[in-house]
Order: structure tokens, then C-alpha cells, then sequence
């Protein structure tokens, strides 16, 4: 009885992915067009552009750069040392592109998304992408991730979120665009040594 | 359609159709709340070992800040460890392990049993200042818990932490207990090898007292070791085995890397790992190289090396492994640096 199940569930399976799944327009790579429409839907009403989209000044004031859609922290632009700031409730500064962040930990830069394989998520598997969102670490298993990103909200997401996500990321334009690794605190913060 | 599972009852068993594919229920176990409870002990109060623990060292240890370890492995009786895959070792429902670190004194101890097929509980006990009990670790852990060195203090794992370095892909949780770390013929040259006591047990012990099963012959009659034309290599090679080949190999997540760094005994040879390493550009970049000028590992030249670079540092942006430790192994970084710049650069090395 539970081959028989086994045998028509995969049944059941393979129908329902026939149906679902297409081809990208380069023919590389399935993708689930119902997934990849949630995940744009997702993407387009999250806080993923805030951070992994650079700003740009526009003929209407700061607007985002959608020819680096999702590409992260432009490589070009290399930012300075961060402000010292004083004591108090001020502690943490930005760049005017919203891809470069000080703060205790250090520097942190928006990461390239695009599916790029040298320098975005190109050879990413969707578990090294769901894993990471829900370990906070890289690729499940790498260092944690740093603030701003607000992966302890999104890890609430459901895995087929999630995947969605990952699935609408795999579609979008490639950018090349190598985006530097995090700085360092001068001082740790105190919770590191 | 996946529904989380409770114990014994789940959504799937009302639904018929639904029932066919959903998954069957996982087993769970809450950990002991104290170490004591685990079974380690025959008696608790002078620490006397139960009888049946095995005690075992493995020759490529993993660098721990210089913790002192101890392990030991509860095999249930009757049962065998399936090491048809010789890599990668099935250990039978009911094994547990345990691995004590000290800084002077007892720190912690970290603990696996395995309860289900694929199925582990992970669990720390951190012991107090009389170790006269060792308690559950919280989850998440317990950070800068205990001071090792001036200003820098010792994180106790949580089982997040457990689960970064220990799960994997299509195989058991087990790092440090298999074939080639328990063989006979040790690297004497190892970094931080532990001496070897008469109690513990090798790969020879397990076979003869009939423990491991469907072992291929041929690592019974020749013991495995790491193929290297020089000490160094080999020894160098087993490091980066020990402390980065749990995550960096061909099968778990990190495959999509594509660095291999686990030594197979069989499989992929060893050369066509080593490609994967030496002469491969890095996408990790190190800050002070221009640009596309970082490898993972440059043969003669260690200040482009990847691999040198982010072990020769503790902050945790930059680190590898990514946890774990907070104090450098500079005896290790010393031998990987050397084995870089002198034997990789001639062409024997290259060619195995």
C-alpha cells in the first residue's frame, strides 16, 4: 500500500511540474512561472530594491537605478572611510547610493543578486539561497549576515516564499558587478573578539 | 504538498491523496537537560566512563582555540556502522557521541545521538565552575561564555551552530569518525594531533571487533592515508581536510561552490580536487589585492591565497571556517603558508 502511494504521488508530481514548469528566455535553466511571478510580486513589494538596488540622482531627484537592478553596491564606487560618530543614539551611516552601511559592524555592502556567476548568486543553489535566509549565515554554513539586512524578518517567510524569491532572481537581467567584501570594525563591537 | 509533522499524527493521515505525498513524520527527541542523563558516565560523581563508550582520537583534529578534547562513541550492540560509502559512514539508529573541551578545565561537551534514520538531536552542556554538573545549552548558545585567552572569551555552540559545520547532504552528521581520520598509519606531522592512549580505538579495532560493515578490503589491508609526495603535503592537506572539507566537498551545499577541500578516499581522485583549489581565481577578494587578483590557493605565492588570507584572521566577516574558533592556529597557518610557497611551487605537487 505505501509503494502504491509512493508510485502515485510521484504520478501526481510529474503531472503538476509538466504543466508548471518553462524555460527561461535563454533555455538554460526551468524555471516555475507561477514561482517566479509570486517571487517578482514579493520582490516588487518588499525591501529588497531599498538596499540591493542603487539610488542615482534623476531629473526628479533620487530614483533607483534599474539598469543595476538588484546588483548591489556598485563596484565602482569606492567609499571612503565611515564617519566617526559621537557618543549617543546616532550609530550608523549610509551611502547616498543606500548599498554601503556603517555601523558597529563595521561596513556592510548590498550584495549582487543578479544571477551573474562570478559576481552575483549565478551558482547559488535555491537551498544555499533558503538556507541562508533562515541560518542567517551565507549559504547556510558562512559568516552571519550584517545589519541592514532584515533577515530576521524574512526568515519568516514560507519556503515556498522563499523559493519564489529565488526562482524570480534566477530570471532577472545579469549584471556584473563584483561588490567588496564587509570591512571590519576598527574597534569590535563588544560581543566580538 | 509538505505539513509540518508532529509525533505519530499528521495532517497527511486524514487526507488520502494528500497523504501520498506528503512526507512521513520525523521522530524527535528533547536533549537530556543534563549531561549526566546522556549515558557518558557510569558514574557522574568521579567521572568514570560507562563501559562501552569507545574512546577515539581523530588524526586530523579540528582547530578549537586549543581546546583540550575528548570523544567518545556509543555504538548500541549488534548493530554496525554501514561504511559502504567509505567516505561518508551510515551509523546505526542509537549511536551516540560525545566530545569534551577543556581550557585547564572542563568547558563544555557536545553531544549527537542519532534517534531516527536522518535524524539526530544535537545538544551542549555547558559545565559549571566546580564541574560538578554540565547543564543544556540554550539554542542559540551561550556566547563569550568562558575566558580562554586575555580579552578573548570561548562561545559555547548552540544547536544552530551544531547544525552550520555538522548537516549536510544525503548523509549522516558525523565529522571526525570515519576511515581515514580513525586509520592506523597517523600523520606524525599533523597539527595539534592529540597523543594516543591504549583505550582508543582506530579503523584496525572497529573492523576486528566487527563494528563496521561492507568496508572495502583494501582499506583494511592497506590503512587509508592522504597520497602526498611530501610529509608536508600531506600533512597540510589533511588540515584543510579536517578544518574545511566538512562543508567544502563535493556533496553537501556548499558543492555549488565548487572548491573541494574533503579528501576522498574514493570518488573524485585527488588531483582533480586539487584543481578545484590551486591556480582557481577566488570570488572572495582579498581587500588589499587589486581587483580579480585573489586565488583560492596560488601556488608560491601565499599573500594571494585566499585560503592563508581568511585563516590568518578571527574577525568574523572574514574568518574561515566562519565559526568556531577566535584565536588563530598559527601553527598551522605557518605549515599551510610554507606548503604554499615552496612545495606547491614545484611541479610534482601540481601534478598529484
Amino acid at each position: 500500500m505505501r509503494q502504491v502511494k509512493t508510485v502515485v504521488s510521484i504520478l501526481v508530481g510529474c503531472a503538476f511540474c509538466l504543466a508548471a514548469v518553462s524555460w527561461t528566455a535563454s533555455g538554460q535553466e526551468k524555471v516555475n512561472p507561477k514561482l517566479v511571478k509570486r517571487g517578482e510580486y514579493l520582490v516588487s513589494t518588499g525591501p529588497c530594491h531599498d538596499c540591493h538596488t542603487p539610488m542615482i540622482m534623476g531629473p526628479n531627484g533620487p530614483e533607483r537605478d534599474m539598469k543595476h537592478m538588484l546588483a548591489g553596491h556598485p563596484q565602482e564606487l569606492v567609499m571612503p572611510p565611515a564617519p566617526k560618530l559621537p557618543p549617543g543614539p546616532w550609530m550608523a551611516s549610509f551611502s547616498a547610493t543606500l548599498t554601503a552601511w556603517a555601523g558597529p559592524w563595521g561596513v556592510s555592502f548590498s550584495r549582487n543578486l543578479t544571477p551573474d556567476k562570478e559576481t552575483g548568486l549565478g551558482d547559488w543553489t535555491e537551498e544555499n539561497f533558503v538556507s541562508t535566509i533562515r541560518t542567517g549565515r551565507r549559504m547556510g554554513k558562512g559568516r552571519e549576515i550584517l545589519p541592514p539586512m532584515p533577515y530576521d524578518v524574512i526568515r519568516k517567510m514560507t519556503d515556498e516564499d522563499l523559493k519564489s524569491i529565488f526562482a524570480y532572481l534566477r530570471t532577472i537581467p545579469v549584471v556584473k558587478n563584483r561588490v567588496p567584501e564587509p570591512v571590519a570594525p576598527e574597534t569590535p563591537p563588544p560581543d566580538v573578539k | 504538498m509538505r505539513i509540518l509533522p508532529t509525533i505519530g499524527i499528521t495532517l497527511c493521515s486524514l487526507m488520502p491523496l494528500a497523504g501520498a505525498l506528503c512526507e512521513e513524520p520525523h521522530p524527535t527527541r528533547t536533549p537530556a537537560t543534563h549531561l549526566a542523563l546522556t549515558g557518558l558516565y557510569s558514574d557522574f560523581a568521579t567521572k568514570a566512563i560507562t563501559p562501552g563508550n569507545l574512546m577515539y582520537s581523530p588524526q586530523y583534529p579540528l582547530w578549537s582555540d586549543g581546546a583540550g578534547k575528548k570523544r567518545w562513541i556509543y555504538l548500541p550492540p549488534k548493530r554496525t556502522i554501514d561504511a559502504t560509502r567509505v567516505d561518508d559512514w551510515v551509523f546505526p539508529i542509537g549511536t551516540k557521541l560525545w566530545k569534551e573541551f577543556s581550557f585547564g578545565k572542563r568547558v563544555e561537551t557536545r553531544y549527537l545521538e542519532k534517534v531516527a534514520k536522518g535524524v539526530w538531536t544535537f545538544a551542549t552542556y555547558v559545565w559549571n565552575e566546580d564541574v560538578s554538573d554540565a547543564v543544556l545549552v540554550p539554542d542559540r548558545g551561550l556566547p563569550n561564555n568562558y575566558e580562554i585567552a586575555p580579552g578573548v572569551r570561548h562561545d559555547i555552540p548552540g544547536v544552530i551552530d551544531c547544525k552550520a559545520c555538522h548537516e549536510g547532504q544525503g548523509r549522516d552528521v558525523v565529522l571526525g569518525f570515519n576511515a581515514l581520520q580513525l586509520s592506523p598509519d597517523r600523520d606524525a606531522n599533523a597539527p595539534n594531533a592529540e597523543p594516543v592512549t591504549p583505550e582508543m580505538i582506530n579503523l584496525k579495532d572497529l573492523v576486528i571487533q566487527g563494528r563496521v560493515a561492507h568496508l572495502p578490503s583494501r582499506f583494511v589491508k592497506e590503512p587509508p592515508v592522504i597520497a602526498a609526495a611530501l610529509p608536508r603535503a600531506r600533512a597540510a592537506l589533511g588540515y584543510l581536510h579536517a578544518n574545511c572539507g566538512g562543508c567544502h566537498n563535493s556533496t553537501d551545499p556548499l558543492a555549488s561552490v565548487g572548491m573541494i577541500l574533503k579528501r576522498s578516499l574514493e570518488g573524485t581522485s585527488q588531483s582533480a580536487q586539487l584543481e578545484t583549489v590551486i591556480g582557481h581565481k577566488s570570488k572572495y577578494q582579498i581587500p588589499e589585492l587589486a581587483s580579480d587578483s585573489s586565488y583560492r590557493i596560488l601556488a608560491g605565492d601565499p599573500l594571494r591565497s585566499t585560503i592563508v588570507y581568511r585563516m590568518g584572521s578571527r574577525n568574523p566577516a572574514r574568518q574561515m571556517p566562519p565559526l568556531g574558533t577566535k584565536i588563530v592556529d598559527k601553527k598551522a597557518l605557518a605549515l599551510i603558508t610554507l606548503w604554499i610557497q615552496e612545495d606547491l611551487a614545484s611541479s610534482s605537487e601540481k601534478e598529484h
